[in-house]
């Protein structure tokens, strides 16, 4: 059999199961119903006591507990529940036994404070100091805190639970993470280094301290009522981000390894892009400049024309900056054609789950494409004159879609971009 | 597939507790100097950064006030190994340059934490009023010092290397991940030239914590890696250690010149419950090398962390006659950094034309005659993930 490549001569890497978790539910099914429904998942934050706080709302996954709780356990279980989804749908390999790399993007990760202040507790002298605490940290009884906080151990736990084959690598591109997971399993596979690549992205960081440090940065929603108002995409009277959890896990696989073993194929990754901004550690460049350059790399990466994109799930975090940046570096490069892409953002719902966005975003990417009908932005109520997008506002929309740019753009100037297609080019 | 591409290494930025650049870390290596502190943090020994200035590499205050001391050095070793490529300030091969770094987190502020840990071991914090200290006392852009990501990000805007960016974490495996990834993208035809590499600061007692959770700190006196048997751990290094990697064509068209290839790099995620585990994750992966005994030499990223420790001088007990460097004896464990710290260092004595001396009081370490064509750069992490890489002299 001749190898199935693309046009440059690559093999084609198709998505053979897909699974998800957000604050609108666990599994595809839920999160799809929901997601077309125009239905928000950002709720009033109860998990933590809210005083003193300016942002006092979250997608929070409540409905998933660990215990003892950390951001860091959460993310955890959040990956294995998308992952069994991803994996039962694909049918690849056996229980345990997973026949490719694992690339993982997940927050970085550090003691969080229930486990600081439990240590404290245990200090014996009043007054301490780091010596005396690290003394304490040292004395045996808190072994299980290094397992659970050093960077590493997420992708170890998902490598033996899911016998993922090699070093598993774990990433972070801030919020453009979820993509370069999916874009490191893509390269792997064009290589020829793989047949099938497990990309997983989670996120569990609503947390004290994660909220603050958001907040501090001036990036989230302060209007907290109702709290599923407050992520407004493309609105005039934005005012931030609304942070979330959740995950998202993707199989991909070459198209001829998927073909061979009878697989469903579900989409496929047409083609990827990055391009880093240079300009602010926080701001987009405001000219637009990388996020255009990542969305022209991201097209020429699949071989496509701006006019072959018939729906684009922007970043749309709701921030007045990021909102306004990618109309404008959409504008530059679709053109005219930019009234005709009907344009919508899933954070209107989920709120930004950061380090999983890009890949939950994949994911309902490829269900927009599987159910032809485009999730709405809800709170769409202000258009922003400054941003003409077709915005699908409040109500979801039936049509015609075969090829789809996700689009992750985030601190620290990572920008990312997917294209995914229905058939093989 | 088509045959890989040979991957150059064509800069090096080294800065650690040694001092800055290639010259001063040869001399610092030949003189078997080592910077160890076994004061500030006693009973923790740590290798604080050399003196410098940070404003040879990052001219704006601006841009210095915006970073903790972890990511001053790594920018630094970035910038140095800009320089030591010829690339620095060609915007034409920084905007398509690829970078991959390997990074964990930044440094937190202990004040702050401290005080409410006191506050709350002694009863007074009351529940709620965590959010309203961080909220009063954190310095807004710490967080920016502290996202793992962030280390790239000041690459980028600091030196304007802007291609990809890619952050990997988990301790010791996300360098020779890093390392790895370039060379299979380079090889393959996906990239042409990346900044690959990692920033460590030793000097920190709120990183010690997670390695104390586990018991793996060395306390004082300080004694080199392979001293340790009786009183096993590592102390924190500071390093940061910067690689330029391109494909020997992309070199050849600028007229670069290499200071070894990076011929291969095999990374593993050894099941250590089971004893035994690193020593067999190090047999398998030696053999992909195609290093041969007789020709080759080990610099290790050794931490003199038990178990892992152990079971790497068993396998390195089975090639008997190889001359082995331990970066730990000098350095310190720098993480993240140790890997990039080993595939410098060989590239380094490469170019010398000399193994730099042993440095090692038990005599595990020999010295090597004559000029090394070959270097495996090892890594058993001191908890998880294994890796080697070999360098060779590029004829």
């Amino acid at each position: 059999m001749t190898a199935t490549r693309d046009k440059f001569g690559r093999p084609i890497v198709v998505v053979t199961g897909m699974g998800i978790v957000t604050s609108l539910g666990a599994g595809k099914t839920d999160n799809w119903n929901r997601l077309t429904a125009g239905e928000s998942g950002i709720k009033t934050v109860t998990r933590f006591p809210i005083d003193g706080m300016k942002t006092t709302m979250a997608g929070a996954v409540d409905f998933v507990t660990v215990d003892p709780f950390s951001s860091t356990s959460l993310s955890e279980r959040l990956a294995v529940m998308a992952t069994e989804e991803a994996l039962g749908q694909s049918g690849i390999g056996s229980k345990g036994d997973f026949p490719g790399p694992m690339f993982l993007a997940v927050a970085p990760i550090e003691t969080e404070w229930p486990q600081r202040l439990e240590v404290a507790r245990a200090v014996e002298t009043k007054d301490f100091g780091i010596i005396e605490y690290l003394a304490t940290c040292g004395s045996g009884q808190f072994t299980r805190f290094h397992r659970r906080f050093t960077f590493g151990s997420v992708a170890l736990n998902l490598a033996e639970t899911f016998g993922t084959k090699g070093s598993p690598i774990s990433l972070s591109t801030a919020c453009a993470s979820g993509a370069t997971a999916i874009q490191l399993g893509v390269e792997a596979i064009r290589r020829g280094e793989a047949d099938a690549t497990l990309c997983i992205a989670t996120d569990g960081s609503v947390n004290p301290e994660a909220m603050v440090r958001f907040s501090l940065l001036s990036a989230l929603s302060t209007q907290n009522d109702p709290p599923q108002g407050a992520s407004k995409p493309f609105s005039k009277n934005r005012d931030g981000f609304v942070m979330a959890e959740g995950a998202g896990a993707l199989v991909l696989e070459s198209y001829d390894a998927a073909v061979a073993r009878g697989a469903r194929i579900l989409g496929v990754v047409a083609g990827c892009g990055e391009l880093t901004d240079s300009f602010h550690r926080t701001r987009s460049s405001p000219d637009g400049k990388p996020a255009i350059g990542c969305v022209r790399k991201t097209l020429a990466d699949a071989g496509m024309e701006p006019n072959q994109i018939d729906h684009i799930n922007a970043h749309g975090t709701s921030t007045p900056e990021n909102d306004k940046m990618e109309y404008l570096a959409t504008a530059a490069v679709f053109g005219e054609h930019t009234p005709n892409i009907p344009v919508s953002s899933n954070k209107s719902m989920v709120g930004h789950t950061i380090s999983a966005a890009g890949a939950v975003e994949a994911i309902y990417s490829l269900l927009t494409l599987e159910h032809q009908r485009i999730p709405p932005t809800i709170n769409y109520e202000v258009p922003d004159p400054a941003i003409p997008f077709d915005v699908v506002g409040n109500k979801a929309r039936d049509a015609r879609v075969t090829a789809v740019m996700s689009n992750s753009f985030g601190f620290g100037g990572q920008n990312a971009s997917l294209i995914l297609t229905r058939e093989p080019a | 597939m088509a045959e890989p591409k040979e991957v150059w290494i064509t800069g090096i930025g080294l800065l650690s507790s040694l001092g800055e650049g290639l010259d001063a870390h040869w001399e610092a290596l030949t003189a078997k100097r080592v910077n160890v502190d076994e004061t500030r943090l006693a009973p923790y020994v740590i290798h604080p950064i050399a003196p410098v200035s940070f404003d040879a590499q990052i001219p704006k205050k601006g841009d210095q006030r915006q970073m903790e001391t972890w990511q001053r050095i790594g920018v630094y070793a970035a910038g140095l190994a800009l320089d030591s490529a010829g690339v620095k300030g060609n915007q034409e091969i920084l905007s398509r340059m690829d970078m991959i770094v390997a990074a964990g987190g930044g440094e937190r502020d202990l004040k702050v934490d401290l005080a409410i840990m006191n506050a709350d071991a002694q009863g007074n914090l009351p529940s709620g009023a965590i959010n309203e200290k961080l909220m009063n006392e954190l310095r807004p852009t710490l967080f920016l010092a502290q996202l793992s990501n962030l280390l790239a990000g000041n690459i980028a805007i600091v030196h304007g290397v802007c291609g990809t960016s890619r952050t990997f974490m988990g301790e010791e495996a996300s360098s020779i991940d890093a390392a790895r990834n370039a060379v299979a993208r380079i090889g393959a035809g996906q990239s042409d030239i990346a900044l690959v590499g990692a920033a460590h600061n030793g000097d920190r007692g709120d990183l010690l914590m997670l390695y104390e959770f586990g018991e793996f700190s060395l306390k004082g006196p300080y004694a080199p890696v392979w001293a340790r048997k009786d009183k096993p751990g590592f102390a924190l290094g500071s390093v940061g250690a910067f690689l330029v990697m391109e494909s020997r064509e992309h070199a050849e068209a600028r007229g670069a010149k290499p200071y070894a290839k990076l011929t291969k790099v095999v990374a593993d995620l050894a099941r250590r419950k089971e004893p035994g585990a690193v020593t067999k994750s190090l047999q398998a992966m030696w053999p992909q090398l195609g290093a041969t005994d007789d020709e080759t030499a080990v610099i290790t990223g050794a931490t003199g962390a038990e178990p892992a420790t152990a079971e790497e001088r068993a396998f390195l007990g089975e090639h008997p006659g190889l001359a082995v460097r331990a970066t730990g004896t000098t350095f310190g464990h720098t993480i993240e950094a140790q890997f990039p710290l080993g595939l410098a260092l060989a590239a380094l004595s490469i170019s010398r034309g000399a193994l730099y001396p042993a440095n090692d009081p038990t005599g595990f370490e020999v010295e090597k005659a004559g000029p090394p064509t070959q270097i495996v750069v090892m890594g058993a992490g001191h908890w998880q993930g294994e890796g080697m890489a070999l360098v060779e002299a590029v004829k």
